[in-house]
């Protein structure tokens, strides 16, 4: 049998998760209950989905509860990542929602005995000619919502017909966040609720061969002790106890050596010098190929970076018998519980894994990591509650890193600078380790038991869906020919997995430093070169826009310098175009950050605006400050001082343009700005400083180097 | 152990418990008031701040026997939905947060700040802050917000 192709189809998330009142439920206060399988990290997606939903019923917003995402009931929609929220759950619950109307226009239509055209909702009302009414909540007791979507069973209301899509509504969580109502899962409060810790060592990868548990078991308050292997960790019965018994833990504590680990003064040598599984990501040939009249080859390097959550990850769990409840800010409450079920060997129908609100996260932290440890310890705490957070140390040196990366390009010019050719190549660790993906888990404390499994080695999505090392580096210029190649490294001395925009932070920067370069070197204006090799017109949009509010090019004044960053995130989702303004001489100052970005529908423009600020702000931090740093067997970047990240007053001004565009389908904002962001304001240091810099951080350091490498 | 006696909130406090556990460790254990977040424990992200005096203080970092007779103030004694400070209310009006992990010790920073400063301008606020640390980049909105409120306080 084959289907037409122009046979309605249900979003994919709402195709995965068909039942409706698995989405979405009518309750007898009056209330709409939203349960989307998508988590808030601070991104401000559940307000977005509860515009996306009132918009559809024609409720008033105020009336729709949003439910955290529970294994217990919520859709499976796999990890809240990759800035892909608004398309796969806001599609999903906007089919949902207009399936869900016209039932009900149905069924008010049967029992009012008018025609559904006739029929209006106003806020859950329902009401027709003669005065005739109903509503949602009086129906409700009679439709069923216990049925399956249905392909093209309704169609969603028109962009214009739309009342809050496209409105700045302020976000649901912010006021008990400003008035310190426990919203996050550190201040869950739960009856006879424990504290654990957990010891882990100093050394990169040390076993523990030792453990004298004497100073610990004299803590007041101590509820136990668990040891497997080398995971250790106490439950007491207060915080201030599990901290004073962690302590006694760790004096008594034996390690073997750490494991080594890279030159962190020369990664690109390192991850060069590894085993690799390599890919060829895509290859574009010309029809008349050009005649190369030289090469140029650059190399740019992107440090391991932390995620460094403001929050130290934290879990609650609970056991039941041989039943686990747990409480977790991980991103993906369905995958956690795999990999719980691989390492706990229990079916996943005794795990539940219900989502808090932690720390922003901005990708794979130790968030899953805690969640674990917290089950582990709780076994042994007699089915009392058990709250384990990690320390700000931990956090800094044992939850995974961004992987670090060192791209190579070399692109064949012709007599006339021109771009012939394009050549590519990444040598990384994979960008995702996330659990719940593979047949082994990827949570750090199963590498420490007595019986461990196999530390888990990063690999990368495929390019189908956004790729890892490689995201955004197939050019989305319009170059006549190109070959991209990905080396990822098969063997991990540092933990990585995904950071946000995984790659493409580091691709970004390296195929818009050497366009900026090869432009100067033509004496082409930056951005007229950049226009003149798209054809995709909201790419060109968005540079337009932003060189008309950034004036490009303000005047070149001693000590300042501008620069242009752009791409269109994943090649596939939201365009961003930036410019840098800075000023520098030893040091580098970003004065302001000028951006347009285009994300289709933007359903909370302010919600855009404020991912992209955020975005640029953090990319900012990460350009000029941050990296991870080693010994040659311990990471030494353990606290703030050591891994300082941009304050307050170095943060530059940040003026954002949002292009809408109801029409078209939206897409997340979070990962935008970061990639042309790096880019603009290593452009910028060449305006400047005339430096081409091409291993971040741009330091005093990194500028000093740049100047030696310098022909 | 020692009793130790302090105005929290305005609401005189006692404590029994040893001088050298942390403020934070009081407030969030004994006192169970989670408004005041720990962050890194050692002074150097401000997630924990609380005001004593008029200053904006690491409850992490400030021990037990220290705040003897002090006046505290934290994020819970600043406000509420019902009587929200000028702050909280300016927060909301600029939506000045991402995750919000930050924000109680930030607010107490500024609440501080305005009880010195009635009029900071820019450079004063961030100077006021930068012992704050926020990783979502809210930062322009967060100083904002703290002008909308120091504007909306200085009207008669």
């Amino acid at each position: 049998m084959t289907v037409p192709s122009s046979a309605p189809t249900l979003p994919a998330s709402l195709a995965a998760n068909p039942k409706l009142s698995s989405w979405l439920k009518f309750t007898s206060d009056g209330t709409v209950a939203l349960s989307p399988g998508k988590v808030e990290i601070g991104q401000g997606i559940v307000t977005a989905l509860a515009q996306i939903a009132a918009d559809e019923l024609d409720v008033d917003i105020a009336r729709v509860q949003m439910v955290r995402a529970s294994t217990a009931a919520s859709p499976n929609e796999g990890v809240t990542s990759g800035s892909l929220s608004i398309q796969q759950s806001g599609r999903a619950i906007r089919q949902a929602c207009a399936e869900i109307r016209q039932i009900f226009l149905t069924a008010a239509s049967e029992r009012l005995g008018a025609d559904i055209g006739g029929l209006a909702i106003a806020d859950g009302m329902i009401s027709g000619p003669g005065n005739i009414r109903t509503s949602y909540w009086e129906l409700a007791a009679d439709v069923s919502l216990d049925r399956d979507a249905t392909p093209g069973a309704a169609a969603a209301k028109r962009s214009s017909r739309r009342a809050l899509a496209g409105r700045s509504v302020p976000r649901l969580d912010v006021p008990d966040k400003v008035f310190a109502r426990p919203r996050f899962i550190h201040d869950t409060a739960l009856p006879d609720l424990l504290h654990g810790r957990v010891l882990r060592p100093e050394l990169s990868g040390a076993k523990l061969t030792e453990l004298n548990e004497d100073g610990a078991r004299a803590v007041a308050g101590l509820v136990a002790i668990v040891r497997d292997g080398s995971f250790a960790g106490v439950v007491c019965a207060t915080e201030y106890g599990a901290d004073a018994a962690l302590q006694a833990l760790r004096k008594g504590a034996t390690w073997s050596a750490g494991e080594t680990l890279p030159d962190d003064n020369d990664l690109a040598a390192f991850l060069k010098a590894q085993p690799v599984e390599t890919t060829i990501i895509a290859t574009k040939a010309s029809a008349q190929p050009g005649a190369a009249a030289r090469t140029i080859r650059r190399q740019y390097i992107r440090p391991y970076i932390a995620h460094a959550s403001i929050a130290p990850s934290c879990a609650i769990a609970q056991w039941t018998e041989d039943r686990v409840r747990v409480w977790s800010h991980s991103q993906g409450v369905y995958l956690l519980r795999s990999d719980l079920a691989l390492v706990l060997n229990l079916p996943v129908e005794t795990i539940t894994v219900e989502h808090v609100e932690g720390a922003g996260c901005y990708g794979h932290n130790a968030a899953d990591d805690v969640a674990l440890d917290a089950a582990l310890l709780a076994k042994a705490a007699g089915g009392r509650p058990v709250r384990v957070q990690w320390s700000r140390a931990d956090e800094m040196t044992h939850a995974p890193f961004g992987a670090a990366m060192a791209i190579e390009i070399e692109a064949d010019l012709d007599a006339r600078n021109e771009i012939v050719g394009w050549r590519h190549a990444i040598w990384s660790n994979g960008h995702t380790a996330r659990p719940g993906r593979a047949a082994q888990p990827g949570l750090l404390a199963a590498f420490e038991l007595a019986t461990p499994f196999p530390r888990l080695i990063s690999t990368n999505p495929p390019q189908a869906n956004g790729g890892g090392a490689d995201r955004n580096a197939i050019p989305f210029y319009e170059l006549p020919a190109w070959q991209i190649t990905s080396h990822r490294l098969l063997t991990m001395p540092v933990r990585t997995s995904a950071l946000r925009t995984l790659g493409a932070q580091g691709n970004v920067f390296a195929i818009e430093c050497l366009l900026d370069e090869i432009a100067a070197e033509r004496n082409e204006d930056p951005v007229a070169f950049r226009l003149r090799h798209l054809q995709d017109e909201r790419a060109k949009d968005v540079i337009r826009a932003v060189a008309r509010r950034a004036g490009w090019k303000p005047a070149k004044t001693s000590g300042t310098g501008h620069g242009i960053g752009f791409a269109r995130y994943k090649n596939t989702g939201a365009y961003c175009a930036v410019v840098a303004e800075i000023e520098g001489e030893q040091d580098i100052r970003v004065k302001r950050l000028t951006i347009a970005v285009d994300v289709g529908e933007a359903i909370n423009p302010d919600g855009v605006v404020n991912q992209i600020e955020g975005g640029a702000i953090q990319a900012t931090s990460w350009v000029l400050k941050e990296r991870v740093r080693f010994a040659s067997d311990r990471i030494t970047s353990n606290s703030w001082t050591d891994y300082p990240i941009l304050s307050f007053t170095e943060v530059p001004a940040v003026d954002v343009e949002v292009i809408q565009r109801v029409e078209i389908e939206p897409v997340g904002a979070g990962e935008a700005a970061h990639g042309p962001v790096t880019a603009a304001i290593a452009n910028a240091v060449f305006d400047c400083l005339g430096i081409r810099v091409r291993h971040l951080p741009i330091t005093r350091d990194s500028l000093i180097a740049a100047m030696e490498l310098a022909p | 152990m020692a009793d130790i006696q302090f105005r929290l909130n305005g609401v005189a406090t006692s404590v029994d418990a040893d001088p050298d556990r942390s403020l934070l460790d009081i407030l969030r254990g004994p006192l169970r008031m989670t408004g005041a977040h720990f962050g890194c424990g050692a002074g150097e992200c401000g997630a924990c701040n609380v005001i004593i005096g008029d200053r904006a203080v690491a409850a992490c970092d400030t021990p037990l026997w220290s705040v003897r007779d002090k006046d505290i103030i934290t994020i819970e004694g600043l406000g509420s939905a019902a009587r929200p400070h000028p702050l909280q209310r300016a927060f909301i009006a600029e939506q000045a947060m991402q995750c919000g992990y930050c924000i109680a010790g930030i607010l107490v920073s500024a609440a501080a700040l305005l009880m010195r400063n009635p009029a900071p301008d820019d450079a004063a606020i961030r100077a006021a802050l930068d012992r704050n640390l926020c990783r979502c980049g809210a930062h322009n909105r967060i100083v904002r917000a703290i002008q909308r409120a120091a504007a909306e306080m200085a009207v008669p």
